[in-house]
């Protein structure tokens, strides 16, 4: 992924969850990840360490029929996504299909690949929303803020989504190797003119999961930041909104994941494999609907998998006679499953937890690998389909 | 006390990335804007459609709402909905 969308919250689409079958919801997101190719090796990456598996991506008829089945059920968001959005030749295609049938369209972008003539055609395709990720790694961004020739690129690209008519919106994913540079992050938005920015923590799923441990911020480099966002944010009012989210690993209760299970989010990978939540596909258990075989219909309201983990019935203590279960849902399945072995369980970023001290301990062992000298450190490993391979053993 | 963002003569305008449209899944008007849609009630949506289609004025605005809802008098609710309307940011004065 080339930037935070596949750990962000639905925004106000969501709502509260009915607890009961009979009263599912539609899909009002669709979060299509037209493919896994990258240009970019970001270590934080929530797609799956495997990513170089999938060979076949769908067809872009195959997409377009994913579109209007999902948009007849009432979906008005998409979210274009992957990987990098931009390599898919069709993309001009599917944003002009997609338009026609009523969605409101959001691309999700590195913006490389991206110069002023295509952010003109995107528009022309009737595209709504471009959100530019920035900084591939912290020497990305200290290449950035030298004024390389990517930094100009960026102004340009930049330059050009405003003068199409969009607004600015920029998010930066935050860890340990960049979260000390927030006023630079900040003022590089300034300098560019932004409307919108998203500072958004890196969530551990996928690659930034197998890089905890280095990507981990100290809790003196948070307050730091938070105390430099919050500044900003006075400093800024009524002309860039900054968005700040803080960790899940440092709060005592869980996000509300996807705002339930099934309730309004629907993930489709370049294989077209169905997910309820981006790292689903990591449970044990689950049937891993195509939509090359179910309609989206019934891989939505009928399939074991999208059923799973609705309504509370699922739950166990602490969350079942939890009374803040209708705002939280007990936190992320797939988290729970990485970190305590059981999806049944509470997020043990939750501190009423049982298993809230596994947090801690990857706390401790995040501090204990940032002090480690430099020459002894573990080094990132990239997202690319080398180390996806090796790692994999495909 | 606030000053008020709209006055007669002024031109509302939606924000910068919003959509307004009529949703038949749910059956209602809705606007959509960078990841998120608002579901809008009968009121805010006969105003908002008017702001989507047409560039006119607030005075023009109500007087067609007016012909459309046989001379009620709406002049308040239009003004408290279109200041409600920018301090969520759905809408800004041309």
């Amino acid at each position: 992924m080339t930037g935070s969308d596949q750990n962000k919250a639905p925004g106000s689409i969501g709502g509260s969850i009915g607890s009961v079958r009979d009263q599912i919801r539609q899909p009002l997101w669709l979060l299509a990840e037209l493919t896994y190719a990258c240009p970019l090796q970001c270590p934080y990456c929530s797609n799956p360490m495997d990513f170089a598996s999938v060979k076949k991506e769908l067809t872009t008829e195959q997409w377009l029929d994913v579109f209007r089945q999902a948009r007849a059920m009432g979906a008005t968001q998409l979210g274009l996504s992957g990987g990098e959005p931009l390599t898919r030749p069709d993309l001009v295609e599917l944003i002009t299909e997609a338009r026609k049938m009523g969605f409101y369209t959001n691309l999700i972008t590195s913006g490389v690949g991206m110069d002023a003539s295509k952010v003109a055609e995107l528009k022309q395709a009737g595209l709504d929303h471009i959100q530019v990720s920035f900084q591939a790694s912290s020497e990305d961004l200290n290449n950035l803020i030298a004024g390389t020739d990517a930094f100009q690129h960026k102004i340009e690209m930049a330059k050009a989504v405003k003068a199409n008519g969009y607004p600015m919106v920029l998010c930066f994913v935050t860890h340990r190797q960049n979260i000390d540079q927030m006023e630079e992050i900040l003022d590089l938005a300034i300098n560019l003119d932004a409307d919108y920015v998203e500072l958004a923590t890196t969530q551990y799923y996928g690659w930034a999961m197998h890089n905890r441990d280095q990507l981990l911020p100290m809790k003196e480099q948070l307050e730091r930041a938070e105390a430099v966002a919050h500044r900003y944010q006075q400093e800024q009012k009524g002309n860039m909104k900054i968005y700040y989210v803080v960790p899940d690993y440092y709060e005592e209760r869980p996000k509300a994941c996807m705002n339930g299970w099934g309730n309004v989010f629907l993930t489709v990978t370049p294989d077209g494999t169905a997910l309820p939540c981006h790292a689903a596909r990591e449970l044990p258990g689950m049937s891993l609907p195509n939509v090359k075989d179910m309609s989206i219909d019934a891989i939505w309201n009928g399939s074991d998998d999208f059923n799973r983990f609705r309504g509370f019935d699922w739950m166990t203590e602490p969350c079942r006679s939890c009374d803040e279960k209708e705002k939280d849902f007990g936190g992320c399945r797939c988290q729970a499953f990485m970190l305590t072995g059981d999806p049944t369980n509470a997020d043990p970023v939750c501190s009423k937890s049982p298993h809230h001290h596994v947090i801690e301990q990857a706390l401790e062992r995040g501090r204990l690998e940032a002090e480690k000298p430099a020459t002894q450190a573990k080094p990132l490993v990239f997202r690319n389909p080398k180390n996806s391979k090796q790692i994999c053993g495909l | 006390m606030v000053e008020p963002v709209f006055n007669a003569e002024s031109v509302p305008v939606l924000a910068l990335g919003y959509r307004f449209q009529f949703e038949p899944a749910q059956n209602c008007n809705v606007l959509l804007y960078p990841e998120g849609m608002i579901k809008l009630n009968g009121a805010a949506g006969e105003i908002l459609q008017r702001i989507s289609e047409k560039k006119q004025t607030v005075s023009e605005l109500i007087a067609e709402l007016k012909v459309a809802f046989n001379g009620a008098d709406l002049d308040d609710d239009v003004y408290t909905f279109l200041e409600e309307a920018y301090n969520n940011d759905w809408i800004r004065p041309e």
